[in-house]
């Protein structure tokens, strides 16, 4: 299985050579990339079920001698379902754009498959940052130059900045050397266990952004084309949460202390509110999606948490059942946020704008694709019977069931933990009803909005598939869980066997919570159905006539949509929540300027709002950049004779760290 | 559990739920008309409604997409699983292993983001002020909500349903203090949830004081009647809801079909009894502003949060 994958990665690359030799086909290549992530996905879930996936390759060639360790076990395997799937319809959609740095699209799926194939340190990096550098470039080539540079100026510093981090986590936790079944074999304690977890949070934890790192997504996923935003949401962010299962989780040892679950936790609960929260603020379609996925990305991390923490104190059915919740968000957040993020370029491809102020109505033009992002985002909102509900009931039933772990802080924690998703819960849902509403449903707030179309059949199917497969699997859950099943045993020594079945997921084998899907929804689907009979069976007059708006008169002729401005929208539907929640989490605030007498600029009104992690957290490390960059150029300003000496010195340095090295 | 009869006691659950949940929609009319010194339309009243909605008219707004006409449908149908979901009379029905409170919660959260959607779908302003009023109020009566199932969830060890009320019915747990503030803190979520006074005035003819009705402005007929009577059947399934957690007492075992009578009277009893407090409730209450309701909810939040509290306190910590 690792030599298909590993012919796949080759593939992936070839795409992205031949495409950049012959750049007038790449609508071929992207397909026939498309096709290959297909068959990756397939094949990945055939070995799933077939054969328990446990395969380690030694590459003769690579760096220094050592070579690269290829490996994949039930952990990876899983993750590349979700990658391989959102690759695939991601590649496909973005058959048709063009851009300078397309053959860049399969190269960066390249590097995810690599990331999570990695069987040593140096194959991870490698994986992680050809992603990063990949997805980086695609933004800075996409769309108006100066946000594109600002917002890659970003994302590229949060990058360099985390793979830094990492880098110092894997040579404390690890060493330099050696490949993971060596660091699988020795795994750190003491302070640098200790260092590992803050380092690995930290670095892989803003690539998946986990607060306090996480402000920059919802700035730099929705600059990039819609399909690589959609990978950079559906598929990098959960590659980067492998990175932190497979360090924390796999390599770290099987009996890290109880506590290390809490930063998990704490950084996941207040990525749930945070995320949710900055969702109802923000007023471009992708990036109320970015936002979202902090807020899913959270509730993942404080599965992740209760599992680690679960597994620490010898419950594996605990820990498996929180480990399984997580899975499944990984497996259905995938989908649906790439399902998402393909809809909104699709709006934006067809309706000419991302922003909901200048959107509306599109349902009319849109039929399929309306119906298709209801479904992602009655998801994304938990909603039942959707695959996020199945997921987040896992969550809070982990949460639910595990109130006497250690110390009475942590017992107190998960309380508080399991509010906060709660809360985070029914902001989600707000966030995604205003998505949907203001894009789709309405009248359209922009002339431009009336010329959209829907979307090419092909796209449509994309979509249509992607929203059936999260369907199923919310109606089957246990199909999934049953996918996780090698990952779950390989991490907790348990899984869900007895306990997620075809017809729902259950707490325990007998008694305990138990969800049933398929009841859930055949009642639901009877009920729904004999209605709809009594509807058909006796039909009653129906007729069409102008909206009763209680009474208010017609507009005028000259406004074909009616005046805009009483329809409420992006903003309107926030300002009650903005005014409680916003003004202490995002400072927001209704702004009025007024010109002074006899100016003659118009008086404006608006709300402003910023995110404060943005300012504090963010900047600095900006600031950082800057300060080095400066101290940078000073090289490019020396004299011939200060270039030869750092020369020398270099050549010196070098020698010195070469003899010590040959001396231990 | 013997399962025809499980089977049969959900299929009369089901024919009690369809008839009374109108029926008790009448009665909180009645008595708050009473206590306000009207007359009040008969308790049949709400039944007559639906009815007269059903054979009238629909009109629909001319942008209407697909959207408001199945929305209705969704909304009466997730209603009605929530409500068979929930024990009535009798403890065992065959649905007792689903009957699961986060599973209720999410159903109707799914009823909010399908009304949700259909105010939006015309394009008018009123369902607007819902959306955003209800946006507001459910990120503070969802978390208490949940701690609400928290303090259940460490009494019973299970948010089951049927196995909470058996629990609270059976275990010799005394009165408990938890109980009390979980109780508190839910009836305020439910009346939020149902947007009843005083947070939200579903019998007034000013459109800004409705939470609910504000986003039912556009639809008409069968669409409204479904609406309708997705309201009542979700009215009916908080009461059921707080009865089977907080008076689990009386209520019959599915198996013994001869104790079922017994269970349906002190069903109805204690279902009169709630909707009789709310009434007597209401009557004395105006409606909050806006902007106070996050504060009830922040008390709600609190008490519920209490209720955790006293339980980890008195099982004493491992």
């Amino acid at each position: 299985m690792l030599l298909v994958l590993l012919a796949i990665v080759a593939a992936l690359i070839g795409a992205g050579v031949a495409e950049a030799l012959l750049p007038r086909h790449g609508r071929l290549v992207r397909t026939v990339a498309a096709a290959i992530c297909l068959a990756g996905f397939t094949a990945i879930v055939l070995d799933l079920i077939l054969v328990l996936p446990n395969e380690t390759l030694l590459l003769p060639f690579g760096p220094l001698g050592i070579g690269i360790t290829l490996a994949l076990d039930g952990l990876s395997a899983f993750f590349l379902i979700g990658v391989f799937l959102a690759a695939a319809a991601a590649l496909f959609v973005a058959r048709d754009e063009t851009l300078a740095a397309a053959p860049l699209i399969p190269v960066f799926v390249a590097g995810m498959v690599i990331t999570l194939l990695a069987g040593d340190g140096f194959t991870l990096f490698t994986g992680f940052e050809t992603m990063s550098a990949a997805s980086w470039l695609l933004i800075l080539s996409y769309g108006p130059p100066l946000p594109a540079a600002k917002a890659g100026r970003l994302y590229m510093t949060m990058a360099i900045a985390g793979a830094l981090t990492l880098l110092a986590a894997m040579a404390v936790g690890f060493g330099v050397g050696g490949d993971f079944a060596a660091w699988r074999a020795a795994p750190p304690t003491g302070a640098r266990a200790a260092g590992l977890l803050l380092l690995v949070l930290i670095g892989a934890g803003s690539k998946a952004g986990l607060p306090p790192l996480h402000g920059w997504l919802p700035i730099a996923h929705p600059a990039a084309p819609a399909p690589v935003s959609a990978m950079m949401s559906g598929a990098m962010t959960k590659v980067a949460l492998y990175v932190i299962v497979r360090l924390l989780f796999d390599l770290a040892g099987p009996n890290p202390p109880l506590w290390w679950g809490v930063p998990l936790i704490v950084m996941g609960a207040l990525g749930v509110l945070l995320g949710a929260a900055r969702a109802n603020f923000e007023s471009d379609i992708k990036a109320v999606l970015a936002s979202s996925t902090i807020e899913n990305i959270g509730v993942i991390a404080v599965a992740l948490g209760l599992a680690l923490t679960a597994r620490a104190a010898h419950l594996p059915l605990l820990a498996s059942l929180a480990l399984g919740a997580a899975l499944l968000h990984v497996l259905g957040h995938g989908i649906n946020k790439t399902l998402m993020f393909l809809i909104a370029g699709a709006v934006d491809h067809q309706a000419g704008s991302r922003r909901l102020d200048r959107l509306g109505g599109l349902v009319h033009f849109m039929p399929v694709t309306t119906a298709c992002a209801i479904a992602g985002a009655a998801s994304l909102a938990a909603l039942p019977p959707m695959i996020g509900f199945a997921a987040i009931w896992m969550v809070f039933q982990g949460l639910l069931t595990a109130p006497r772990l250690g110390s009475f802080v942590l017992q107190m924690l998960i309380p508080v933990a399991a509010t906060l998703l709660a809360g985070g819960g029914a902001l989600a849902l707000s966030a995604m009803l205003r998505l949907v509403g203001v894009t789709f449903l309405g009248r359209p707030r922009a002339v431009r909005t009336a010329g959209a179309h829907e979307t090419s059949l092909p796209i449509s199917l994309v979509l249509v598939a992607l929203a059936a497969t999260s369907t199923v699997l919310g109606v089957l859950p246990g199909l999934a869980l049953r996918l996780a099943s090698p990952a779950l045993f390989l991490l907790t020594g348990a899984d869900l066997s007895g306990r997620a079945g075809w017809f729902g997921v259950g707490t325990q084998v007998s008694g305990g919570a138990y969800y049933g899907a398929v009841p859930t929804v055949l009642v639901l689907a009877g009920i729904g159905t004999v209605i709809w009979l009594a509807l058909r069976r006796h039909p009653a007059l129906s007729r069409r006539a102008r909206a009763w708006d209680c009474g208010f008169a017609a507009p005028p002729p000259f406004l074909p949509f009616g005046d805009t401005t009483t329809q409420y929208g992006a903003t309107s539907l926030s300002e009650p929540l903005g005014r409680s929640l916003g003004v202490p989490l995002f400072d927001w605030q209704m702004a009025t300027s007024i010109p002074e007498p006899g100016e003659t600029g118009p008086a404006r009104f608006g709300i402003v709002w910023y995110d404060p992690v943005l300012r504090f957290l963010h900047a600095p490390v900006l600031r950082a950049r800057d300060w080095l960059a400066d101290r940078a150029e000073l090289i490019q300003r020396l004299t011939i004779r200060r270039t030869l000496g750092m020369m020398v010195a270099a050549l010196v340095a070098l020698l010195v760290i070469v003899a010590l090295l040959e001396q231990s | 559990m013997i399962p025809l009869e499980g089977l049969l006691a959900w299929l009369l659950h089901a024919a009690l739920v369809a008839f009374a949940a109108p029926v008790l929609t009448g009665f909180t009319r009645k008595l708050r008309a009473n206590l306000q010194g009207r007359r009040g339309a008969p308790l049949l009243q709400s039944w007559r409604d639906l009815v007269r909605l059903w054979r009238k008219e629909t009109v629909l707004a001319e942008n209407a997409s697909p959207v408001s006409e199945y929305a209705p449908l969704v909304i009466l149908a997730a209603s009605a699983t929530a409500a068979l979901l929930v024990p009535s009379f009798a403890l065992g029905m065959t649905t007792a292993a689903t009957s699961d409170l986060l599973l209720i919660a999410g159903l109707f959260a799914l009823c909010r983001g399908a009304m949700a959607l259909a105010a939006m779908d015309a394009g008018t302003w009123f369902g607007g002020i819902g959306i955003s009023r209800e946006s507001l109020l459910s990120f503070f009566a969802e978390p208490a909500l949940l701690l609400v199932f928290f303090t259940l969830a460490l009494i019973a060890g299970s948010t089951n349903l049927d196995h909470i009320a058996d629990t609270l019915r059976t275990g010799a747990l005394g009165l408990r203090v938890s109980l009390g503030l979980g109780l508190a803190a839910a009836i305020t979520v439910g009346l939020t949830n149902l947007g009843r006074l005083p947070i939200g005035n579903p019998a007034t003819d000013l459109e800004l004081a409705m939470l609910h009705e504000s986003m039912t402005l556009e639809f008409s007929g069968r669409s409204l009647a479904l609406i309708e009577a997705g309201a009542q059947l979700r009215f009916f399934t908080w009461l059921a809801l707080l009865a089977a957690i907080f008076i689990p007492f009386g209520i019959a075992p599915a198996g013994d079909i001869l104790d079922w009578p017994r269970g349906l009277l002190t069903f109805g009893a204690k279902i009169l009894l709630l909707a009789g407090t709310l009434c007597l409730f209401e009557a004395g209450t105006a409606r909050m502003r806006i902007f106070r309701v996050p504060e009830l909810l922040g008390i709600a939040l609190m008490l519920a949060l209490l209720a955790v509290l006293f339980l980890f306190v008195s099982q004493g910590y491992t």
